[in-house]
Protein backbone atom coordinates (compact mmCIF):
# COMPACT_ATOMS: atom_id res chain seq x y z
CA UNK A 1 0.00 0.00 0.00
CA UNK A 2 2.69 2.54 0.77
CA UNK A 3 5.14 1.21 -1.53
CA UNK A 4 2.90 1.96 -4.31
CA UNK A 5 1.22 5.29 -3.34
CA UNK A 6 5.14 6.85 -3.18
CA UNK A 7 5.42 5.26 -6.42
CA UNK A 8 2.35 7.17 -7.61
CA UNK A 9 3.19 10.04 -6.09
CA UNK A 10 6.44 9.99 -7.60
CA UNK A 11 5.12 9.47 -11.23
CA UNK A 12 2.80 12.48 -10.17
CA UNK A 13 5.90 14.55 -9.35
CA UNK A 14 7.80 13.20 -12.63
CA UNK A 15 4.82 14.91 -14.68
CA UNK A 16 4.49 17.95 -12.68
CA UNK A 17 8.48 18.02 -13.14
CA UNK A 18 8.40 17.57 -16.97
CA UNK A 19 5.16 20.05 -17.03
CA UNK A 20 6.85 23.18 -15.79
CA UNK A 21 9.78 22.30 -17.42
CA UNK A 22 8.58 22.10 -21.17
CA UNK A 23 5.66 24.41 -19.96
CA UNK A 24 3.05 22.56 -21.68
CA UNK A 25 -0.34 22.72 -21.51
CA UNK A 26 -1.31 19.61 -20.09
CA UNK A 27 -1.08 19.35 -16.40
CA UNK A 28 1.72 16.51 -14.36
CA UNK A 29 -0.77 13.85 -13.22
CA UNK A 30 -2.16 13.41 -16.89
CA UNK A 31 1.77 13.23 -17.93
CA UNK A 32 2.45 11.00 -15.12
CA UNK A 33 -0.45 8.33 -16.13
CA UNK A 34 0.83 8.56 -19.88
CA UNK A 35 4.34 7.89 -17.83
CA UNK A 36 3.32 5.03 -16.17
CA UNK A 37 1.34 3.42 -18.35
CA UNK A 38 4.50 3.55 -20.72
CA UNK A 39 6.50 1.97 -18.39
CA UNK A 40 3.77 -0.98 -17.76
CA UNK A 41 4.01 -1.65 -21.15
CA UNK A 42 7.63 -1.78 -20.95
CA UNK A 43 7.94 -3.71 -17.99
CA UNK A 44 5.12 -6.19 -18.17
CA UNK A 45 2.08 -5.21 -15.87
CA UNK A 46 1.68 -3.56 -12.34
CA UNK A 47 3.04 -5.65 -9.12
CA UNK A 48 -0.60 -7.03 -7.49
CA UNK A 49 0.07 -4.67 -4.75
CA UNK A 50 -0.22 -1.85 -7.16
CA UNK A 51 -3.16 -2.93 -8.87
CA UNK A 52 -4.94 -3.36 -5.78
CA UNK A 53 -4.13 0.41 -4.54
CA UNK A 54 -5.12 1.92 -7.61
CA UNK A 55 -8.31 0.17 -7.61
CA UNK A 56 -8.91 1.21 -4.22
CA UNK A 57 -8.15 4.79 -5.03
CA UNK A 58 -10.50 4.80 -8.44
CA UNK A 59 -12.81 3.29 -6.35
CA UNK A 60 -14.12 6.43 -4.79
CA UNK A 61 -13.07 8.57 -7.65
CA UNK A 62 -16.24 10.34 -7.84
CA UNK A 63 -15.97 11.88 -4.24
CA UNK A 64 -12.40 13.34 -5.48
CA UNK A 65 -14.38 16.14 -7.62
CA UNK A 66 -16.85 17.30 -4.59
CA UNK A 67 -14.46 19.84 -3.40
CA UNK A 68 -14.18 21.42 -6.52
CA UNK A 69 -17.71 20.84 -7.44
CA UNK A 70 -18.94 23.04 -4.24
CA UNK A 71 -17.08 25.55 -5.90
CA UNK A 72 -20.19 26.40 -8.27
CA UNK A 73 -21.07 28.48 -4.97
CA UNK A 74 -18.56 31.46 -6.60
CA UNK A 75 -20.17 31.71 -9.68
CA UNK A 76 -23.65 32.10 -8.80
CA UNK A 77 -23.97 35.40 -10.11
CA UNK A 78 -22.56 35.17 -13.61
CA UNK A 79 -24.71 31.86 -13.83
CA UNK A 80 -27.60 33.59 -12.58
CA UNK A 81 -27.38 36.02 -15.21
CA UNK A 82 -26.66 34.16 -18.08
CA UNK A 83 -28.02 30.33 -16.92
CA UNK A 84 -30.15 29.64 -20.47
CA UNK A 85 -27.48 29.55 -23.12
CA UNK A 86 -25.65 27.87 -20.86
CA UNK A 87 -27.84 25.15 -19.73
CA UNK A 88 -28.87 24.74 -23.40
CA UNK A 89 -25.33 24.64 -24.75
CA UNK A 90 -24.24 22.12 -21.54
CA UNK A 91 -26.81 20.12 -21.95
CA UNK A 92 -27.11 19.61 -25.63
CA UNK A 93 -23.45 19.82 -26.52
CA UNK A 94 -23.24 16.82 -23.76
CA UNK A 95 -24.97 14.68 -25.93
CA UNK A 96 -23.95 16.08 -29.04
CA UNK A 97 -20.53 15.13 -27.96
CA UNK A 98 -21.42 11.30 -26.88
CA UNK A 99 -23.42 10.62 -29.11
CA UNK A 100 -21.25 11.93 -32.22
CA UNK A 101 -18.43 9.64 -30.39
CA UNK A 102 -19.76 6.64 -29.79
CA UNK A 103 -21.60 6.03 -33.16
CA UNK A 104 -17.99 6.94 -34.84
CA UNK A 105 -16.50 4.35 -32.77
CA UNK A 106 -19.24 1.80 -33.11
CA UNK A 107 -19.27 1.89 -37.04
CA UNK A 108 -15.38 1.74 -37.04
CA UNK A 109 -15.07 -1.07 -34.65
CA UNK A 110 -17.56 -3.39 -35.94
CA UNK A 111 -16.37 -3.12 -39.58
CA UNK A 112 -13.01 -3.60 -38.45
CA UNK A 113 -13.77 -6.59 -36.08
CA UNK A 114 -15.69 -8.28 -39.12
CA UNK A 115 -12.59 -9.10 -40.92
CA UNK A 116 -10.55 -9.96 -37.77
CA UNK A 117 -12.28 -11.67 -34.81
CA UNK A 118 -16.22 -11.36 -34.06
CA UNK A 119 -17.00 -8.45 -31.60
CA UNK A 120 -18.94 -10.42 -28.57
CA UNK A 121 -22.28 -8.25 -28.77
CA UNK A 122 -23.53 -9.04 -24.60
CA UNK B 1 -28.54 27.77 19.76
CA UNK B 2 -27.74 28.14 23.31
CA UNK B 3 -24.58 30.07 23.28
CA UNK B 4 -22.42 27.24 24.39
CA UNK B 5 -23.50 25.52 20.72
CA UNK B 6 -22.86 28.46 19.08
CA UNK B 7 -19.21 28.71 20.32
CA UNK B 8 -18.46 25.75 19.79
CA UNK B 9 -19.79 25.94 16.02
CA UNK B 10 -17.30 28.89 15.60
CA UNK B 11 -14.36 26.80 17.06
CA UNK B 12 -15.29 23.88 14.64
CA UNK B 13 -16.07 25.62 11.31
CA UNK B 14 -13.01 27.13 11.52
CA UNK B 15 -11.07 24.06 11.70
CA UNK B 16 -10.23 22.16 8.51
CA UNK B 17 -11.51 19.08 10.18
CA UNK B 18 -15.18 20.31 9.76
CA UNK B 19 -14.95 20.67 6.10
CA UNK B 20 -13.39 17.48 5.41
CA UNK B 21 -15.43 15.19 7.70
CA UNK B 22 -18.73 17.14 6.09
CA UNK B 23 -17.47 15.85 2.86
CA UNK B 24 -16.60 12.55 3.47
CA UNK B 25 -20.27 12.39 5.13
CA UNK B 26 -22.12 14.09 2.04
CA UNK B 27 -20.24 11.26 -0.10
CA UNK B 28 -21.21 8.52 1.83
CA UNK B 29 -24.82 9.51 2.21
CA UNK B 30 -24.84 9.98 -1.69
CA UNK B 31 -23.82 6.76 -2.30
CA UNK B 32 -26.18 4.60 -0.20
CA UNK B 33 -29.18 6.96 -1.56
CA UNK B 34 -27.35 6.72 -5.41
CA UNK B 35 -27.37 2.26 -4.17
CA UNK B 36 -30.93 2.39 -2.53
CA UNK B 37 -32.04 3.51 -6.14
CA UNK B 38 -29.90 0.67 -8.02
CA UNK B 39 -27.74 3.51 -9.24
CA UNK B 40 -29.92 5.56 -10.97
CA UNK B 41 -27.88 8.27 -13.01
CA UNK B 42 -30.26 11.01 -11.57
CA UNK B 43 -28.74 10.09 -8.08
CA UNK B 44 -25.01 10.68 -9.41
CA UNK B 45 -23.23 10.47 -6.10
CA UNK B 46 -21.32 13.87 -7.20
CA UNK B 47 -24.28 15.50 -8.13
CA UNK B 48 -26.05 14.58 -4.65
CA UNK B 49 -22.93 15.46 -2.60
CA UNK B 50 -22.09 18.78 -4.30
CA UNK B 51 -26.07 19.71 -3.77
CA UNK B 52 -26.10 18.98 -0.11
CA UNK B 53 -22.85 20.67 0.47
CA UNK B 54 -23.51 23.86 -1.39
CA UNK B 55 -27.31 23.70 0.74
CA UNK B 56 -25.36 23.36 4.07
CA UNK B 57 -22.84 26.09 2.88
CA UNK B 58 -25.22 28.73 2.20
CA UNK B 59 -27.72 28.04 4.98
CA UNK B 60 -24.80 28.11 7.72
CA UNK B 61 -23.23 31.65 5.76
CA UNK B 62 -20.02 29.37 5.83
CA UNK B 63 -17.59 31.00 2.77
CA UNK B 64 -16.11 28.65 -0.02
CA UNK B 65 -12.22 28.75 0.96
CA UNK B 66 -13.21 27.91 4.56
CA UNK B 67 -15.21 24.81 3.78
CA UNK B 68 -12.31 24.16 1.08
CA UNK B 69 -9.18 24.46 3.88
CA UNK B 70 -10.81 21.31 4.96
CA UNK B 71 -11.78 19.50 1.73
CA UNK B 72 -8.41 20.26 0.04
CA UNK B 73 -6.87 16.78 1.43
CA UNK B 74 -9.60 15.27 -0.88
CA UNK B 75 -9.19 17.09 -3.69
CA UNK B 76 -5.46 16.58 -3.28
CA UNK B 77 -6.02 12.96 -4.39
CA UNK B 78 -7.42 13.80 -7.39
CA UNK B 79 -3.12 13.98 -8.71
CA UNK B 80 -2.42 10.47 -7.68
CA UNK B 81 -5.65 9.11 -8.98
CA UNK B 82 -5.27 9.99 -12.33
CA UNK B 83 -1.73 8.78 -12.12
CA UNK B 84 -3.55 5.36 -11.09
CA UNK B 85 -5.86 5.76 -14.49
CA UNK B 86 -2.54 4.17 -16.05
CA UNK B 87 -2.86 0.44 -14.44
CA UNK B 88 -6.73 -0.31 -15.70
CA UNK B 89 -5.55 1.36 -18.94
CA UNK B 90 -2.77 -1.03 -19.20
CA UNK B 91 -5.07 -3.80 -18.65
CA UNK B 92 -7.28 -2.87 -21.78
CA UNK B 93 -3.32 -2.94 -23.96
CA UNK B 94 -4.06 -6.15 -26.34
CA UNK B 95 -7.65 -4.42 -27.01
CA UNK B 96 -6.12 -0.59 -27.12
CA UNK B 97 -3.44 -1.82 -30.19
CA UNK B 98 -6.50 -3.21 -32.01
CA UNK B 99 -8.80 -0.19 -31.84
CA UNK B 100 -5.79 2.15 -32.37
CA UNK B 101 -6.99 4.12 -35.66
CA UNK B 102 -10.82 3.79 -35.15
CA UNK B 103 -9.82 5.42 -31.34
CA UNK B 104 -8.18 8.20 -32.32
CA UNK B 105 -10.79 9.11 -35.30
CA UNK B 106 -12.97 9.28 -32.56
CA UNK B 107 -11.56 11.05 -30.67
CA UNK B 108 -10.61 13.47 -33.46
CA UNK B 109 -14.59 14.07 -34.28
CA UNK B 110 -15.85 14.06 -30.62
CA UNK B 111 -13.31 16.37 -29.15
CA UNK B 112 -14.54 19.13 -32.24
CA UNK B 113 -18.02 18.50 -31.92
CA UNK B 114 -17.74 19.34 -28.08
CA UNK B 115 -16.14 22.20 -28.62
CA UNK B 116 -17.60 23.40 -31.46
CA UNK B 117 -21.33 22.93 -30.77
CA UNK B 118 -21.14 24.41 -27.01
CA UNK B 119 -19.50 27.70 -28.10
CA UNK B 120 -21.81 27.79 -31.59
CA UNK B 121 -25.11 27.34 -29.17
CA UNK B 122 -23.87 29.31 -26.73
CA UNK B 123 -23.57 31.91 -29.07
CA UNK B 124 -27.09 31.24 -30.55
CA UNK B 125 -28.43 32.30 -27.14
CA UNK B 126 -26.38 35.17 -26.48
CA UNK B 127 -23.56 34.56 -24.38
CA UNK B 128 -20.82 37.44 -23.78
CA UNK B 129 -17.93 36.76 -24.93
CA UNK B 130 -15.99 36.06 -21.79
CA UNK B 131 -18.21 33.01 -21.10
CA UNK B 132 -18.07 31.26 -24.64
CA UNK B 133 -14.57 31.28 -24.29
CA UNK B 134 -14.77 29.69 -20.78
CA UNK B 135 -17.53 27.19 -22.33
CA UNK B 136 -14.85 25.70 -25.09
CA UNK B 137 -12.60 23.71 -23.04
CA UNK B 138 -15.57 22.31 -21.22
CA UNK B 139 -15.41 18.67 -21.97
CA UNK B 140 -11.59 18.77 -20.66
CA UNK B 141 -10.64 17.81 -17.40
CA UNK B 142 -10.45 20.71 -14.44
CA UNK B 143 -6.79 21.20 -14.98
CA UNK B 144 -6.42 21.43 -18.33
CA UNK B 145 -9.37 23.04 -19.00
CA UNK B 146 -8.54 26.22 -16.80
CA UNK B 147 -4.84 26.31 -18.63
CA UNK B 148 -6.85 26.45 -21.96
CA UNK B 149 -8.92 28.58 -20.91
CA UNK B 150 -6.51 30.92 -19.73
CA UNK B 151 -4.66 30.88 -22.89
CA UNK B 152 -7.91 31.72 -25.38
CA UNK B 153 -8.98 34.42 -22.52
CA UNK B 154 -12.34 32.97 -20.72
CA UNK B 155 -12.18 33.02 -17.01
CA UNK B 156 -10.61 29.63 -15.34
CA UNK B 157 -12.67 29.85 -12.39
CA UNK B 158 -16.13 30.04 -14.15
CA UNK B 159 -14.56 26.96 -16.73
CA UNK B 160 -13.71 25.00 -13.67
CA UNK B 161 -17.67 24.80 -12.63
CA UNK B 162 -18.70 24.23 -16.45
CA UNK B 163 -16.35 21.53 -16.69
CA UNK B 164 -17.97 19.44 -13.46
CA UNK B 165 -21.22 20.50 -15.17
CA UNK B 166 -20.47 18.89 -17.91
CA UNK B 167 -19.37 15.72 -16.26
CA UNK B 168 -22.37 15.32 -14.12
CA UNK B 169 -24.50 16.01 -17.36
CA UNK B 170 -22.90 13.00 -19.34
CA UNK B 171 -22.73 10.57 -16.50
CA UNK B 172 -26.53 11.40 -15.59
CA UNK B 173 -27.45 11.30 -19.39
CA UNK B 174 -25.39 8.67 -21.22
CA UNK B 175 -26.79 5.37 -19.62
CA UNK B 176 -30.13 6.78 -21.13
CA UNK B 177 -28.66 7.69 -24.65
CA UNK B 178 -26.85 4.51 -24.96
CA UNK B 179 -30.31 2.23 -24.78
CA UNK B 180 -31.54 4.87 -27.60
CA UNK B 181 -28.74 4.27 -29.47
CA UNK B 182 -28.55 0.93 -28.69
CA UNK B 183 -24.31 0.86 -27.62
CA UNK B 184 -23.72 -2.24 -25.66
CA UNK B 185 -20.09 -2.76 -25.84
CA UNK B 186 -18.09 -1.56 -22.99
CA UNK B 187 -15.30 0.26 -24.63
CA UNK B 188 -17.78 2.51 -26.86
CA UNK B 189 -19.42 3.69 -23.69
CA UNK B 190 -17.08 3.99 -21.85
CA UNK B 191 -14.53 6.17 -24.66
CA UNK B 192 -17.35 8.21 -25.67
CA UNK B 193 -18.36 9.18 -21.80
CA UNK B 194 -14.60 9.56 -21.22
CA UNK B 195 -14.14 12.27 -24.04
CA UNK B 196 -17.17 14.14 -23.52
CA UNK B 197 -17.32 14.11 -19.62
CA UNK B 198 -13.62 13.53 -18.58
CA UNK B 199 -12.97 12.25 -14.71
CA UNK B 200 -16.77 12.77 -13.69
CA UNK B 201 -18.16 10.57 -16.81
CA UNK B 202 -14.85 8.30 -16.57
CA UNK B 203 -15.95 7.65 -12.49
CA UNK B 204 -19.69 6.54 -13.83
CA UNK B 205 -17.65 4.03 -16.28
CA UNK B 206 -16.24 3.15 -14.02
CA UNK B 207 -19.55 1.70 -12.55
CA UNK B 208 -20.50 -0.22 -15.11
CA UNK B 209 -17.39 -1.95 -15.16
CA UNK B 210 -13.44 -2.04 -15.39
CA UNK B 211 -13.32 -2.29 -19.58
CA UNK B 212 -15.65 0.58 -19.71
CA UNK B 213 -13.73 2.85 -17.02
CA UNK B 214 -10.46 2.27 -18.72
CA UNK B 215 -11.66 3.15 -22.08
CA UNK B 216 -13.15 6.43 -20.54
CA UNK B 217 -9.35 7.55 -19.02
CA UNK B 218 -7.72 6.64 -22.03
CA UNK B 219 -10.50 9.02 -23.79
CA UNK B 220 -10.16 11.08 -21.33
CA UNK B 221 -6.20 12.02 -21.37
CA UNK B 222 -6.14 11.85 -24.95
CA UNK B 223 -8.99 15.02 -25.16
CA UNK B 224 -7.41 16.40 -22.93
CA UNK B 225 -4.24 16.39 -25.04
CA UNK B 226 -6.04 16.66 -28.05
CA UNK B 227 -8.04 20.02 -27.12
CA UNK B 228 -5.31 21.84 -25.83
CA UNK B 229 -3.44 21.75 -29.19
CA UNK B 230 -6.55 22.45 -31.23
CA UNK B 231 -8.88 25.41 -29.76
CA UNK B 232 -5.75 28.10 -29.10
CA UNK B 233 -5.63 28.03 -33.21
CA UNK B 234 -9.15 27.44 -33.51
CA UNK B 235 -11.11 30.07 -31.35
CA UNK B 236 -9.76 32.87 -33.14
CA UNK B 237 -10.82 32.80 -36.22
CA UNK B 238 -14.22 31.05 -35.00
CA UNK B 239 -14.76 33.80 -32.72
CA UNK B 240 -14.00 36.58 -35.91
CA UNK B 241 -16.20 34.58 -37.92
CA UNK B 242 -19.36 34.51 -35.27
CA UNK B 243 -18.48 38.15 -34.57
Amino acid sequence: MLTAITLLLIFQLAGEAISVFFALPVPGPVIGMALLFAVLAWRGGPSTELRETAQKLLQHLSLLFVPAGVGIMLHWQRLSEEWQPLLVALVASSFITITITALVLHALTHRKAASTTPEQEP
Amino acid sequence: MSPRISEIWVYLSASPLLGLTLTLLAYQAAVVINQRCREHPLTNPVLLSVAALVLLLWVTGTPYPVYFDGAQFVHFLLGPATVALAIPLYAQLPRLKRMALPLLLALLAGSLSAALSAVLIGDLLGASDATLMSLAPKSVTTPIAMGIAERIGGLPSLTAVLVILTGILGAVGAPALYTALKIKDPAVRGFALGTASHGIGTARAFQENEQSGAFAALAMGLNGLLTAVLLPWLMPPLMRWLA
